[in-house]
């Protein structure tokens, strides 16, 4: 054709500069000031649980029952407990059992619930038939429920509660993922490597994944700070982490007997729980916002 | 051309959107006019300004991202941005109303359509509800409706069918103005000329002028008196279809008419305009097309052409722009449809 | 319509056979022997084994599995191992008060967050918004037994206004009811919010303005209408979490409702109480899930067509 034109085209056309796909994500997160106050508590409670022998000041399980139910002091930033623990020690702790509990429960869904999901959305019939019946099943008993029923059936424990949410949490991932590949198989280019004779497997991983790896991604963001608040509540009517394990939801538990004299034993576990479901909360909707901008409004 | 009543006057339009790259320069310092019982045709491309000025002559941009810089528009001699938003609901619907673009998404799908030809109606007039009814159901048989799915969803009709039911809506008060955005985009080509045919009947009908949104220059040759042409907020070239079709003089316009396949023509070639229309909120100076025009001189980039009126009533923002008479030159070619 | 119901309840069967299976099973497998508990500490090894042969629990899982269904469908959910009284029984005295409970908090939640999210949409970047949705996303992030307590704390222990615990009044249950309800609110609101945003940019609200309809109208007429259809799935799948939140609350409130039953009695593996409360709790979401979307179709049209 014309090759002058083509080169005057070339010319007039706006640069743009060129940046990866990660950087620009990052870019628009990073501008989003909620998500960064998000991000910023999420990884001081990440320090707490990974650095808790070296910022907590006392042992979280020593008692020392001189100092009992003391108000928040120069000694005791946050006060102490019934048995004269530092609270604030007990909080730094508990956000390693509580990020463990996340990040674990969360693992166990995320990778469950994508497997069961591709497996409906990709071969659909009778086997997405009788997945997603069951998925309709377990999301027919409330959460809490739920993992009550299974913590009662398998024993109390960090193991068995990370393993009845991750089981309450696997129907949200499965459906979000298998309606994202029902109207990804239909798409052109996965036809188009079908057509080329590509596997299955490879078109999952290649092709289908990639692409609805953001609902993903935003889900398991919100999902980590709803499995901390699930774990609390379990631990709050002592079916999940028994004491004298520094949990967020047992301290709450035991500071509700001294509700009146101690109001301070159940405020700052409380508080803890919030700052890390508020946190992921935060993060997750920037994460919305900066994967799918045309979601925002 | 006699001296016809002014029924809306734009001057000096100017209309800016805040956003968070910036400041968009969506209109800038646009005149218009229309005169009574005729019909305008706005045209240009996508993101040139069309929509944003006829939906500030309705006063219903979103106003915190959009800002009214500076300009007047004026409807019967009264400055429309001088209007509370209460006075300029009693001109909304009833003196001025509006089509939009797509049928499919300018209805309420959960209001009968019936109600919804209704309300403007209702809001303007005196009249009870049942009576309100009854006005609905004439104004569907105008359109070649029965009256009877009047209590029919929008769901329930075509594309076409539901353009017919938002002309019936817009011209249910018999407005003095009509502003159709793209009426016919949405639709199959038949349906097209179905609905553009009502639309020219209604107009002479109701004797309503009208400000047509278009970039189909095959609608513009059908049905518009007066043609503007815009380019990145601003009208670039303003005269009667004549003028513009046939004594086109600004680049941009020349441009367009080669876009389009000629039957008549045994070159087949079209001669697209290269390049892309420059980003609002970054406009180049001088003048905004210098960066796409085949003709600029040093001249475009530094300064910014002044309106000239070529002949009576044709005006041509171009610093190339000729003064001809009129009378000479009467070349006779083809109306390119 | 009339057939879809009907089609809809019929798809209920399933699902609930479905949740009988897992909760026979969960409490299968759950460690203690019922007929320990009930005969408590110190029964002879004999008088244990006669309990077992008397209850069936050496018959294989199956004939147990079974046994469970065929009772159940006679109206039997067993009995309590505790007070020996049918479970039936013990769910027509709880089940009424965690169902006063769940739809008050529900209303509640509706009413707030409809309020907040309308307006804040309406008036999308002002302090009312920004306000309005700050509260919201910590209201969601609160723990509704801490709220609970801190409620408790403020209103019970230091202001004295109102009842710490029990259910015997209306002021009774003024507590409870805002406890579950906030972070439905704030999750409502929020949802009511982006729905309202999404419509509000439509071609027909512009055209509604176009007519020159008053602006609170186009909000109420025109765009709530439509903004309504998620919020209404959101409202329903809350009242699913007030049942399970009531797990919670009832036991901080001390209400004598099916959550606190099932609290206490997961305690003393009293597992027929346990099986009667979930199963409960499952039957009315399923029912309240086929509410909602009998109400869509009242919103939608083009649902209500589709409904045959």
């Amino acid at each position: 054709m014309n090759n002058t034109t083509n080169t005057a085209t070339s010319q007039t056309l706006p640069v743009y500069k060129k940046r990866g796909q990660g950087a620009e994500i990052w870019r628009r997160f990073r501008q989003n000031k909620n998500a960064m106050v998000g991000m910023c508590i999420f990884l001081v409670l990440v320090s707490f649980a990974l650095f808790a022998e070296f910022i907590a000041p006392y042992d979280p399980i020593e008692q020392d029952l001189l100092n009992i139910m003391q108000t928040p002091s120069r000694q005791h930033i946050l006060g102490t407990d019934e048995l004269g623990r530092d609270i604030f020690s007990r909080i730094v702790y508990g956000s390693r059992i509580s990020m463990t509990v996340g990040l674990i429960a969360v693992g166990i869904a995320f990778v469950a619930g994508s497997a069961l999901g591709v497996i409906c959305g990709y071969y659909g019939g009778i086997l997405d038939n009788v997945i997603m019946r069951f998925v309709d099943i377990l999301m027919s008993i409330p959460a809490i429920l739920l993992n009550i029923s299974i913590v009662a059936a398998l024993g109390t424990g960090l193991q068995n509660v990370m393993i009845a949410i991750g089981i309450s949490n696997v129907p949200r991932f499965c459906r979000i993922i298998r309606a994202s590949v029902m109207s990804l198989r239909e798409q052109e280019f996965v036809e188009a490597s079908r057509a080329a004779g590509a596997k299955d497997l490879y078109i999952v991983m290649r092709h289908i994944i990639p692409n609805c790896l953001a609902p993903l991604i935003i889900q398991a963001t919100v999902s980590i700070g709803s499995s901390i608040l699930q774990c609390a509540s379990l631990s709050f009517i002592g079916l999940g982490i028994v004491p004298p394990t520094p949990e967020w939801g047992a301290m709450l538990s035991t500071g509700r007997d001294f509700l009146r004299k101690a109001p301070h034993l159940t405020t700052f576990p409380g508080l803890a729980i919030m700052a890390a479901v508020y946190a992921m909360n935060l993060m997750g909707d920037g994460l919305r916002d900066a994967l799918d901008p045309k979601l925002k409004n | 051309m006699s001296q016809q009543e002014k029924l809306l006057e734009i001057k000096n339009l100017t209309v800016h959107y805040a956003t968070v790259d910036g400041t968009v320069r969506a209109v800038e310092n646009l005149n218009l006019s229309v005169d009574a019982g005729q019909t305008l045709g706005l045209v240009g491309e996508t993101g040139a300004g069309k929509t944003t000025t006829v939906k500030t002559i309705m006063r219903i941009l979103p106003v915190p991202p959009s800002i009214i810089k500076n300009g007047e528009i004026l409807y019967k001699g009264e400055d429309l941005l001088k209007k509370s938003q209460k006075e300029m609901r009693s001109i909304r619907g009833e003196k001025i109303s509006m089509i939009f673009q797509d049928p499919m998404t300018s209805l309420n799908p959960v209001l009968t359509v019936g109600d919804q030809i209704k309300e403007a109606i209702e809001l303007h007039t005196k009249v009870n509800k049942r009576k309100a009814f009854e006005l609905a159901g004439d104004m569907l048989e105008t359109v070649g409706i029965k009256r009877d799915r009047a209590n029919d969803y929008p769901h329930q009709f075509s594309g076409g069918m539901k353009q017919r039911v938002v002309i019936a809506m817009a011209l249910a008060c018999n407005p003095e103005l009509l502003i159709a955005d793209e009426p016919t985009t949405a639709l199959d080509v038949t349906i097209q000329a179905q609905v553009l045919e009502l639309m020219k009947r209604l107009k002479v009908q109701y004797n309503t002028s009208m400000i047509m949104i278009t970039h189909d220059l095959g609608i513009v040759a059908e049905i518009c008196d007066y043609v503007a042409i815009m380019y990145a907020g601003e009208v670039v070239e303003y005269g009667t279809r004549e003028d513009v079709f046939l004594r086109a003089q600004h680049p941009y316009t020349k441009g367009l008419f080669t876009c389009i396949p000629d039957m008549y023509s045994d070159d087949n070639r079209l001669i697209p305009i290269r390049g892309l229309m420059p980003d609002p909120s970054n406009l180049p100076s001088g003048c905004k097309f210098h960066t796409r025009c085949d003709y600029k001189c040093e001249r475009c980039e530094k300064e910014e052409p002044s309106v000239v009126e070529v002949s009576s009533g044709h005006y041509v923002k171009c610093f190339f722009a000729l003064p001809q008479n009129v009378a000479s030159s009467k070349v006779s070619v083809k109306m390119p449809v | 319509m009339i057939k879809y119901i009907l089609r809809r309840i019929l798809m209920m069967i399933p699902v609930m056979l479905g949740v009988t299976i897992i909760v026979f099973t969960m409490m299968y497998i759950t460690p203690g022997d019922p007929a320990e508990i009930i005969l408590e500490d110190g029964a002879t090894p004999e008088a244990v084994a006669e309990l077992r042969e008397e209850m069936g629990l050496d018959d294989p899982y199956l004939v147990r599995y079974f046994r469970f269904v065929s009772d159940l469908l006679h109206g039997d959910l067993g009995t309590c191992y505790a007070i020996g009284q049918p479970v039936f029984d013990r769910l027509v005295q709880t089940f009424p008060n965690t169902m006063k409970l769940a739809a008050l908090a529900v209303l509640v939640s509706t009413t707030l967050g409809l309020l907040m999210g309308i307006i804040s949409a309406a008036k999308q970047y002002s302090v009312f918004d920004n306000v309005a949705m700050a509260l919201a996303m910590m209201g969601n992030a609160m723990p509704n037994f801490w709220q609970g307590l801190l409620l408790m704390l403020l209103f019970s222990l230091w202001l004295g206004w109102l009842p710490a615990s029990g259910f015997s009044s209306f002021k009774h249950m003024i507590l409870p009811a805002v406890t579950m309800g906030t972070s439905s609110a704030a999750i409502i609101a929020r949802m009511t919010r982006s729905s309202m945003l999404e419509v509000i940019r439509a071609d027909y609200i512009s055209t509604a303005r176009a007519k020159g309809q008053v602006e609170y109208r186009v909000i109420l007429r025109h765009a709530l209408k439509n903004a309504l259809i998620p919020v209404v799935t959101i409202i329903g799948i809350q009242f699913g979490r007030q049942l399970g939140g009531a797990v919670l609350t009832e036991s901080i409130f001390a209400i004598p409702g099916v959550g606190k039953m099932m609290v206490d009695a997961i305690k003393a593996r009293n597992f027929p109480v346990v099986q009667g409360g979930v199963l409960m709790i499952a039957l009315s979401l399923s029912i309240v899930n086929l509410l909602v979307d009998i109400l869509y179709a009242y919103i939608d049209p083009r649902i209500k067509s589709q409904y045959k």
